[in-house]
């Protein structure tokens, strides 16, 4: 009660309400998902793609060098020697599941094998589709290879 | 002039009295309750505006208006939901309970003077039934909370109880105020009485009583922020945290019915009811902006609901004791002092007690 007018005419709950409708007419944060979506980086490091050269030749020479420094060890790789006498892999496995979207498999590649595409919209309906293998792989890297290499040129300056 | 219009109107004339009452509840309940619906609707999206947010924009009716769906997709939703009963419960008693936090929410419209000629009783004690059924919503929740068996649910009654007994007094007192400066019980004359512009309206010259009567409102409706009754950081739900599906749907339904009631009561009472805000002025007083009709008393209760949302997205919960304290030592000797200055003014005949029906 130490200053009567500002006890009864509540001025703190008015200068609240103030507040909120000033927020109840500003332009609204939302975006309305599917339809409009958030500008995303080339950087933006989501589902996992191999790449082949432009020759159709596979670019992975199974160095293993991102399994080694995968740190959610998500990376199986088993390696072979193919028909045409070259080191490949026989298996190349990537369980989403564990992966954590680090990109160090990605930086740690020699020849730009494995990348992180700036797809983020997947799903699984059952149960081993979290383990990602070689053939999907390489069949996302072949679907979205003009994406990728936009992506990677507009990313090459900063490197 | 034999169209189906003039049959319907004659057929509507000859039927009894009772017929014609019951008819006239059952359009002013499913009124009220379809308002409820969209007042949810309405609640979300002003609260997401005022939260930077847009609200529910995607459920639509025939692929118009978004969000004008939701509504209807919630109900369905909790339709088809089941209503489980916890095995120890008191299975009567947890049944009976959400109708009875209902009725009295729909009962008291019976009262309400929608517009000059429409009103399902002109009871001359229209105020006191209003108080009592007003009093009576506090067993359904009372009810709920024991019957459920369950900790959350006990604690959330027993607040709303104390709640809820401390604010029917500051509102009671505050009716008192209305009354002495209406001369009249019944919400018609209420009303009635306050014709002759905006500054003829209770509000003007009942201020603080109108200010205690819209905090008071609040509070006896359980909303934020005063909704300690379900206080979902401290005890989950309060009251009905065990009841789902449509006996959930029940108590929603009760406490949205609540907030258009009040709106409605605090229109009536302090705001001119279905009288215009034009009326009493010069030139715009003789146009059809100063007849009274339904419209004006709808858009007050649309103005105070608005209020009852703002307060939601506004001010965090108060604590118990805070209410307890609020309730009982602020709002009360207020309405009590303001009781004593409407004395003084009656003696000098100021304000509504220089109105002829004084004299």
């Amino acid at each position: 009660m130490a200053n009567p007018l500002k006890t009864f005419l509540l001025p703190e709950l008015l200068k609240g309400m103030s507040v909120t409708a000033r927020t109840f007419f500003t332009r609204k944060y939302t975006l309305n998902y599917p339809e409009e979506k958030a500008p995303q980086s080339p950087r933006f490091r989501g589902l996992h793609a191999l790449r082949r050269y432009a020759n159709g030749e596979e670019r992975c020479i199974a160095c293993k060098l991102c399994e080694t420094v995968c740190p959610a060890t998500c990376i199986t790789i088993d390696s072979d020697v193919s028909e045409d006498g070259t080191r490949r892999t026989s298996r190349y496995d990537i369980d989403l599941f564990k992966c954590i979207y680090c990109g160090f498999c990605e930086e740690a590649c020699p020849v730009d094998a494995i990348v992180l595409t700036r797809i983020h919209e997947y799903h699984m309906e059952s149960r081993g589709e979290n383990i990602m293998s070689k053939d999907k792989l390489l069949a996302v890297g072949e679907r979205y290879e003009t994406l990728i290499a936009a992506d990677k040129a507009a990313d090459a300056p900063y490197r | 002039m034999h169209t189906p219009i003039t049959h319907l109107l004659a057929l509507w004339g000859t039927l009894p009295d009772l017929i014609r009452t019951v008819v006239w509840i059952l359009i002013i309940s499913i009124a009220v309750i379809l308002c409820v619906a969209f007042l949810t609707l309405w609640e979300r999206k002003v609260i997401g505006w005022m939260q930077l947010r847009r609200g529910p924009n995607r459920v639509r009716i025939f692929g118009l208006l978004p969000g004008f769906g939701q509504p209807f997709a919630d109900v369905f939703k909790l339709l088809t939901k089941e209503v489980i009963v916890p095995s120890s419960s008191n299975k009567f008693l947890f049944r009976l309970a959400p109708a009875l936090a209902l009725v009295p929410a729909l009962a008291a419209w019976a009262v309400i003077p929608l517009s000059p000629a429409l009103v399902v009783s002109k009871a001359n004690a229209g105020l006191l039934y209003l108080l009592a059924l007003s009093s009576m919503g506090v067993y359904g929740i009372i009810l709920a909370g024991w019957s459920s068996n369950s900790k959350y649910a006990f604690l959330g009654a027993m607040r709303s109880a104390a709640q809820m007994v401390a604010y029917e007094i500051a509102m009671g007192f505050a009716l008192v105020g209305v009354l002495m400066a209406a001369g009249s019980m019944n919400l018609g004359k209420i009303v009635g009485h306050q014709q002759g512009g905006v500054l003829a309206w209770n509000w003007f010259w009942l201020f603080p009583l109108f200010v205690v009567y819209l905090i008071a409102g609040v509070a006896e409706t359980n909303r934020a922020p005063f909704d300690v009754a379900e206080g979902e950081s401290e005890i989950v739900a309060g009251f009905h945290v065990e009841y789902s599906g449509i006996a959930f749907a029940l108590f929603f339904l009760a406490e949205y019915a609540n907030m258009i009631l009040i709106s409605a009561l605090t229109a009536v009472f302090f705001f001119g009811g279905w009288l215009s805000p034009f009326a009493g002025y010069p030139v715009i007083g003789t146009t059809f902006l100063a007849d009274p009709s339904f419209f004006w008393l709808g858009l007050k209760v649309f103005v105070f609901l608005f209020l009852f949302l703002w307060f939601r997205a506004t001010f965090p919960r108060y604590r118990y004791d805070q209410i307890m304290r609020l309730g009982w030592k602020t709002l009360i000797p207020v309405t009590l002092v303001w009781i004593c200055v409407e004395m003084l003014m009656s003696a000098v005949h100021i304000g509504p007690w220089a109105k002829p029906w004084f004299h």
